[in-house]
């Protein structure tokens, strides 16, 4: 009989649990979560802050899943160091288990810059956790006056989320634009035209130079005066179980399409691996939850037996800010192609004959048809993707293709 | 597992597999009830069509569904009979799914839960597309 072992209690971690439990219903199989409770969708913690999620549906699965699955969940417990030659994994509670095959699935931690004078700030939080859900929304009154560091996904998830409770909010970010890492410019705008109608303070292009107990001075000379700070600037691979053990990494844990990592036995999924981008072809750190699943059920297929490579992914976001829907996925290389209108936008990377990436803005009925396109590497040629880009329909493939797919 | 399936060279393009759609997932009983509403129910089932063809598309309920494993809250689930189903009290409407479904069968409903095809399951029998499509284009079968 094998023996499973999983360290993390989120996506990746319940995605290999699923695949192994689908190949294997015998061996023993362990999750070991440094959080506390079953396991919930990260992305749900802003919604929690906003009153949308409760208690009720946060749980990512049915309250019957670990006892169907027969996992055994040892949960407030963080693994400390992984054995590879021995196979066991040391906990903190002062235990060990040992496994036959083990998965590392640790996503991502919150990076906090250090800052002059950050310790002086009494009410600080990060935005990762449900944890950090629940004490953010005991310590925000109507009137608190809260500042965000960073108008990444994560900081600007916070504050919608926040502002259900309190509309004093200021974000300051080092870039000139939101969500930097997403958007360009003109993208942006839409998103910080729609923050600005709702008279959230955006300090863009500009750092905090000093914090003092409740309020902090920026480089560009802005002092903006909070009772509440939360610091998102961004989050980093959690990679030190497998760093520790002698395991490669660049800057995530690196894995083959099977994702094993180079210790023997021991795999590695989600946020904490670099993965590889099929839109661009690059080696990156794509930290979302979808490519997160996906990775977690090939992991659990191949360590219960059942071959399986990972294929076809790529960045891809859908994320709503105040009603703002922005939807993004694949690469911006190539030319540029663009659908332009009052309340919407749409722009199209197109090389080599094959969609690269888009980013859709107010417009994206359908849009799962042309990601399709990028993942499954369509030559535009084959298809009306002229007209794909006004809306995408199936009707714009040939129709042998079309067939093929809608007959299953 | 049976499921709908729509012969496009059959489909007239009426679109009455959209409104029976839309009003049998309404709750209303008399059908103007259900479009005389300030917001017209939202069809889980979508007419395509362009100067040569018309065809309607609704989920494949995929064994592999994609749109399961990206959901950021676990509102969609692969039920034991085989049929994707969306809980609407978990799903925020983030639009994960729309952007992941290769056939574009996930229908969005301003500031609320996503709609998906449900194969009508809860009012039982023949989905309400299949009933009402006046050329037999649409059938509900196993293949
Ligand atoms: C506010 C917010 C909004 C987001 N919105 C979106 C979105 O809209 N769409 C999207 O695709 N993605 C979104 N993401 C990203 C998404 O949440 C992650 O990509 C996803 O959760 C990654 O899953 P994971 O299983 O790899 O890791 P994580 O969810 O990071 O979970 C890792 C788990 O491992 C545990 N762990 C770590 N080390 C140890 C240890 N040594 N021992 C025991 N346990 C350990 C941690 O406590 C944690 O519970 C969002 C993230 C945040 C914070």
């Amino acid at each position: 009989m094998s023996k499973y072992v999983i360290i993390g209690n989120s996506t990746a971690g319940i995605a290999a649990a699923e695949a192994i439990r689908k190949t294997d219903k015998k061996g023993s199989l362990t999750i070991i979560s440094e959080e506390k409770g079953a396991a919930y969708g990260r992305p749900l913690i802003s919604y929690y802050l906003q009153g949308v999620t409760t208690d009720e549906t946060l749980p990512y699965r049915p309250a019957d899943f670990y006892e169907k699955l027969n996992i055994t969940l040892k949960d407030g417990v963080k693994a400390e160091k992984i054995d590879p030659s021995g196979k066991k994994v040391y906990l903190s509670d002062g235990e060990s288990v040992s496994y036959d095959k083990l998965l590392v699935a640790t996503g991502s931690v919150p990076f906090v810059p250090p800052a002059n004078g950050l310790d002086e700030v009494r009410e600080k939080f990060t935005f990762y956790t449900i944890e950090d859900a629940r004490k953010l929304k005991a310590a925000l009154k109507p009137d608190t006056r809260l500042l965000i560091i960073g108008a990444g996904l994560i900081g600007l998830k916070c504050m919608e989320g926040a502002y259900e409770i309190t509309h004093d909010i200021t974000v300051i970010d080092l870039a000139d634009r939101v969500l930097s890492s997403v958007l360009d410019e003109d993208c942006a705008k839409i998103v910080s035209k729609k923050i600005d109608e709702k008279g959230v303070r955006l300090v863009l292009n500009d750092k905090v130079k000093e914090f003092h107990e409740n309020y902090c001075v920026t480089d560009g000379g802005v002092k903006v005066e909070f009772d509440v700070l939360v610091t998102a600037v961004g989050v980093k691979p959690n990679v030190s179980l497998v760093a520790d053990a002698g395991g490669k990494i660049n800057r995530g844990i690196v894995t083959d399409l099977k994702q094993r990592t180079s210790l023997p036995d021991v795999y590695a999924a989600g946020d904490c691996t670099v993965s590889h981008d099929a839109s661009s072809g690059a080696d990156k750190i794509m930290a979302v939850l979808p490519n997160a699943y996906l990775q977690g059920e090939t992991a659990g297929f191949n360590m219960s037996g059942d071959d399986r490579e990972i294929c076809n992914l790529v960045p891809l976001n859908s994320i709503g800010f105040f009603g703002v829907h922005v939807l993004s996925a694949g690469s911006t290389q190539g030319a540029m192609l663009e659908q332009k209108g009052e309340d919407f936008i749409k722009r199209f990377f197109v090389k080599d004959n094959r969609l690269t990436g888009f980013i859709l803005i107010g417009n994206y009925d359908r849009a799962g048809i042309l990601l399709s396109l990028i993942r499954e590497r369509v030559p535009l040629d084959t298809v009306d993707f002229k007209a794909m880009t006004l809306l995408p329909e199936l009707a714009f493939f040939p129709k042998t293709v079309r067939r093929e797919k809608l007959d299953r | 597992m049976k499921k709908v399936h729509v012969n496009e060279d059959k489909c007239l393009g009426c679109r009455l597999c959209e409104y029976w759609c839309a009003f049998s997932h309404s709750g209303e009983k008399y059908m103007p009830d259900a479009f005389n509403l300030q917001k017209p129910p939202v069809p889980r089932i979508v007419v395509e069509e362009n100067d040569k063809i018309t065809f309607a598309v609704a989920c494949r309920h995929c064994d592999d569904a994609i749109c399961v494993k990206s959901c950021i809250s676990g509102a969609l689930s692969k039920q034991a009979d085989g049929t994707v189903l969306v809980d609407e009290s978990k799903c925020v409407g983030c639009h994960t799914c729309v952007l992941v479904c290769p056939f574009g069968a996930i229908r969005m409903d301003e500031g609320k839960a996503v709609k998906k095809c449900d194969l009508c399951l809860k009012t039982g029998g023949v989905p309400s597309c299949v009933q009402h499509c006046p050329n037999r284009a649409i059938v509900y079968e196993e293949r």
